[in-house]
């Protein structure tokens, strides 16, 4: 029998996790940037302290708010709109739990992991083997979720949306499998097995390194951005009551974002043992890769053309605007920091972490708790959340939060690659390296500050949560509407 | 030099690249190119794509922003000079035939000059005079927080037991000018063998018996006793203790002790042995360099 309502328990399931997940990779965030201030604070844990080292705890931190609290936030939104767009339910309930289950089981195996030491040392892919396996069959049983329910869709047409969906879903199980291919040590000669879960990566040196940021930069390409434009090109316009600005802007920027992105990857190796065909190439396709960006930022701010008064009283609006400002921002960013000369003085500082957050923070997590305040009232049957007046506290602090953050990681990171880069009149270095650590304790104190106000707005977000859920009642019964076809 | 570009490619990777480089541009502009409309007339309104999903959503189709439009071409056409001009294009090197090799050598050339000029007014001046010079001993101090702080310390005491303090009068390879150039320009040697003594009691009879030879508190009886036991250390340190300097054997009659002057401390000493040695630097820094730096170290010296 042809199902008449949406799967919303899939839905609902991923929408609390974002939060939680959220609130787990922020604190661990917080608790490294306390750690450069204070970096033996954690000693006083006796024999917990090697667990929360700084080493152990960073990639548990990048892996949380990446994977756990974007991941989350992507498949709650994926899984909702391919339903509402493609009006039909998705493919399989049985799939979509098994997807949901599969993927907080990897984010609690990659919170025991990674304190214990247990990684594979490639950057945001530190999962051992066994693990990594894991994440494959679970992407695929997403891929055959979701793009099985666009082939049953009831709507003629595929919803903008579901293109950049579609396209991250592929490309990421693309990138997984390149990046992450590895020998087991059991397979390689560990005859002990007790390092069973061991792996070394099948790639060596400056090609380790080009798959490596190939993987890197493309995770950022098609998980932070490409997926989160899929998420934008549903709730800012459902949000705004506004029809899409330019369908014809979109085709472009979605294969140019999609084709050039691809080669961006090289630009993290600038000066490095990488051979300089492929840095220009790495350089060249950064550049261009402003346009396709901005195409984005421009199609999602130019829909709220005729509602520019909702953005005085709709907090999750404010959420959803100021998102899509940060990623022009962070994507002119990227561009000019790509270029060599830039580069130069950039690299190896905290303008990268500046940059990066401004990104994370300003962009991804902005664009998420807008979805997310958007998605939450309608599956638990509420009219909207539990305090408007919560949601707009929750945007200031994350705005002030944000700037504090990156205005002092730009700061330092300028005046750390200037001091590097200093020289006396005989050649030395004018300063030392602890000299340019020092003068960072200013810096940190701003960044601990800003990052600790957009983590306690979202423990503000998870109250407003909670009291939402209490006052309402999950809802199995959305019907599916009659498609309208042309 | 060595020839970067070259060695990366065999024949039809170089093509495979450079095509494939090319096609994913050229791909983004017929992309482009096909989405180019006219602007929109005055007052004329954007078209409403007739497909709603969702019950509200809807597109309008708006021509690409001018602007952006032109950025695009713009950037596009940036990347194509930049790729006939520098290396990109698989193996082909560009027109101005650059590499970041050959960067980095003309840049090094120029300062190189640069501060070939500003070492210039000390070369052939003796080391006294320099020592005296302020704006001599400052680069060489420079140099010193560059290359010795590693181990000597920003103020150049060294660290007990392990590396010698510069500041003091005590100096275990010689503290006149040459001697002191010469051990940053080729380096010292120290090396102690042990077990010379005997076990641990015939070597603290010995230390103590060098205690006394230099006129240092001592138990009279055990030095008497270690006064034979002596004879394996005066092959290199000399009847008398006062080493050879010139061979890099250390007095053990004075005050410079680098690892450390307790009867205990010589005693492990005799014992173990000890090695350290300090790593020579002319063909690292070059004449002018040393030089400044010799200056710079005589000038902390407690003579």
């Amino acid at each position: 029998m042809e199902a008449t309502t949406y799967n919303y328990k899939v839905v609902r399931q991923f929408t609390i996790m974002t939060v939680v997940w959220g609130i787990v990779g922020m604190l661990v965030g917080v608790l490294i940037a306390a750690q450069l201030i204070w970096p033996t604070f954690t000693e006083a844990l006796g024999p917990l302290a090697p667990y929360l080292s700084y080493g152990r705890l960073r990639p548990l931190h990048t892996n949380a708010v990446i994977f756990a609290f974007g991941g989350c936030g992507l498949f709650a939104a994926s899984l909702y709109v391919v339903q509402r767009t493609c009006q039909t339910r998705l493919l399989s309930d049985g799939l979509a739990a098994f997807v949901f289950w599969g993927w907080q089981l990897v984010i609690l195996l990659a919170a025991i992991t990674l304190p214990l030491g247990l990684t594979s040392g490639k950057e945001y892919a530190e999962l051992e083997w066994p693990i990594d396996l894991l994440i494959t069959v679970i992407w695929v049983a997403y891929a055959v979720l979701y793009l099985g329910t666009i082939m049953i869709r009831k709507t003629q047409h595929i919803y903008v949306a579901n293109w950049f969906f579609g396209a991250y879903i592929v490309t990421i199980a693309l990138l997984h499998l390149v990046n992450s291919a590895e020998l087991p040590w059991v397979l390689g000669g560990d005859a002990s097995g007790l390092n069973w879960w061991k792996s070394y990566s099948a790639y060596a040196g400056v090609q380790d390194a080009m798959v490596q940021w190939w993987y890197g930069h493309n995770a950022v390409g098609f998980f932070l951005t490409t997926a989160f434009l899929g998420m934008m090109y549903y709730f800012v316009p459902k949000q705004a009551g506004r029809p899409i600005y330019s369908y014809r802007l979109s085709i472009v920027h979605f294969w140019a974002l999609n084709f050039i992105y691809m080669w961006a990857g090289p630009h993290h190796l600038m000066y490095t043992a990488l051979p300089d065909w492929a840095q220009s190439l790495g350089m060249v396709f950064s550049l261009m890769l402003l346009a396709p960006s901005w195409g984005g930022m421009m199609n999602g701010i130019m829909t709220l053309s005729g509602a520019w008064h909702k953005l005085r009283t709709d907090p999750i609006l404010k959420f959803l605007i100021t998102a899509l400002s940060f990623y022009g921002m962070s994507t002119f960013e990227g561009p000019m920091m790509s270029i060599k000369t830039v580069n130069a003085l950039s690299h190896y500082t905290e303008w990268n972490i500046a940059h990066v957050h401004s990104g994370a923070l300003g962009w991804v997590a902005m664009i998420t708790i807008g979805s997310m305040y958007y998605l939450i009232p309608r599956l638990f049957g509420r009219e909207e959340m539990y305090s408007t007046r919560l949601i707009n506290v929750h945007f200031w602090w994350s705005t002030i939060g944000v700037v504090l953050y990156i205005a002092s990681m730009w700061i330092a990171g300028v005046m750390q690659g200037l001091m590097w880069r200093a020289t006396n009149m005989d050649g030395t270095l004018t300063y030392s390296f602890a000299q340019s650590v020092n003068n960072l304790y200013p810096f940190y104190y701003i960044r601990l500050l800003g990052g600790t106000m957009f983590f306690a707005g979202m423990l503000l977000m998870a109250y407003n949560m909670w009291k939402t859920i209490a006052a309402g009642k999950a809802v199995d019964d959305a019907p599916i509407p009659e498609a309208v076809h042309a | 030099m060595i020839d970067y570009a070259a060695s990366d490619f065999s024949e039809n990777w170089h093509y495979y690249i450079a095509a494939l480089s090319i096609l994913g541009i050229l791909f983004s502009l017929w992309v482009l190119r096909s989405q180019t409309t006219a602007k929109l007339a005055q007052g004329e309104k954007a078209e409403v794509l007739h497909y709603a999903w969702d019950g509200d959503l809807q597109e309008l189709n708006n021509p690409l922003p001018r602007w952006w439009m032109y950025l695009f071409y713009g950037l596009t056409f940036f990347g194509i000079v930049y790729l006939v001009l520098y290396p990109g294009l698989g193996k082909f090197a560009g027109v101005l035939n650059w590499s970041s090799a050959g960067e980095w050598q003309a840049e090094k050339n120029a300062v190189d000059a640069e501060f070939n000029k500003v070492f210039a007014p000390f070369k052939g001046k003796d080391l006294a005079t320099l020592a005296a010079d302020p704006t001599a001993t400052g680069m060489g101090k420079n140099l010193y927080m560059t290359y010795c702080i590693q181990c000597h310390g920003s103020d150049a005491t060294g660290a007990a037991g392990k590396f010698p303090n510069l500041t003091d009068a005590h100096w275990l390879f010689g503290g006149s000018a040459d001697e002191i150039k010469a051990s940053i320009a080729d380096g010292r040697m120290g090396e102690m063998p042990g077990g010379l003594a005997g076990d641990e009691q015939g070597a603290k009879e010995v230390a103590h018996y060098v205690l006394s030879l230099g006129g240092k508190p001592h138990d009279a009886a055990m030095a008497a006793v270690g006064k034979d036991k002596y004879a394996a250390c005066a092959g290199c340190h000399g009847d008398d203790g006062k080493g050879m300097p010139a061979a890099s054997f250390p007095n053990i009659v004075d005050d410079a002790w680098l690892y450390g002057s307790s009867v205990a401390a010589i005693t492990e000493t005799i014992v173990k042995g000890r090695i350290g040695g300090m790593p020579a630097q002319m063909a690292n820094l070059g004449e002018d360099k040393v030089t400044l730096l010799t200056a710079y170290i005589m000038s902390l010296s407690k003579k």
